[in-house]
């Protein structure tokens, strides 16, 4: 399953290892993981929980991966992330792209973790001193959308 | 008209309420007219759900816009803009 939601921890290397199994075509894997920083905003944050919309989730990071798929030469994406209860160091999600050639990979894995952050149904809820706070979107994260529309960038 | 409506993070919160499912009067034909008939209960849903509030929207598991038409048992959320990875 190229796609999944959990709340249970991820070991990176066992799921590398699982995507490129016995697959020798590949010759370049590139992989994101995304973990909970103890600083937010200027405030300390002791402890994170992540919501979803089950059902919704896994058809939009489904939908997600295959775009990515319609426009590079890659041969395996998979998409893990957390949800439920998180403390600082913790992984939070996982992005690994499996291509021929390094150039596709690193595209699709970059392309795939800009559109998880801005289409996918996921929200951040931070414990700091001053209590819970739900996290503010960032526009950083909708210019960072910008640079895939328009056409088929990184295409080769 | 029958649908059902879903509310995540921070408007959950607010509108104190996860899911219920609603008769729509037959006037209410898009989400947007969902948006200001649920408006219309006051309160927090007034304000929780008002134009310019920075809101995102999903019918039956995709995300849309305010122009989307309901349909007999169609399934709505309302969220705010998503915060995940």
């Amino acid at each position: 399953m190229p796609v999944r939601v959990q709340t249970q921890d991820f070991d990176v290397g066992a799921e590398i290892a699982g995507l490129r199994a016995g697959d020798a075509r590949v010759g370049a894997v590139a992989s994101f993981i995304g973990t909970v920083r103890d600083i937010n905003d200027g405030s300390g944050v002791s402890e994170m929980e992540l919501e979803h919309y089950p059902g919704m989730t896994e058809k939009s990071l489904e939908d997600i991966v295959a775009q990515a798929k319609a426009r590079w030469n890659i041969f395996e994406a998979l998409v893990i992330h957390r949800i439920g209860p998180l403390k600082p160091l913790d992984q939070i999600v996982l992005v690994a792209v499996t291509s021929a050639h390094r150039g596709e990979a690193f595209a699709a894995c970059e392309f795939i973790m800009d559109y998880l952050k801005t289409q996918a149904p996921f929200w951040k809820k931070e414990t700091t001193p001053q209590g819970a706070r739900w996290v503010d979107a960032r526009v950083s994260d909708d210019k960072a959308l910008e640079k895939w529309q328009g056409g088929p960038q990184g295409k080769p | 008209m029958n649908i059902q409506l879903r509310y995540f993070a921070s408007v959950r919160e607010k509108l104190g309420t996860s899911q219920e499912s609603l008769a729509v009067p037959a006037h209410v034909q898009t989400i947007g007219d969902l948006r200001a008939h649920l408006r219309e209960r006051g309160g927090p849903w007034a304000e929780t759900l008002a134009d310019g509030r920075s809101l995102r929207m999903a019918y039956n598991q995709q995300m849309t816009d305010a122009s989307a038409r309901l349909s007999e048992g169609c399934e709505v959320a309302f969220f705010p803009p998503v915060t995940g990875g």
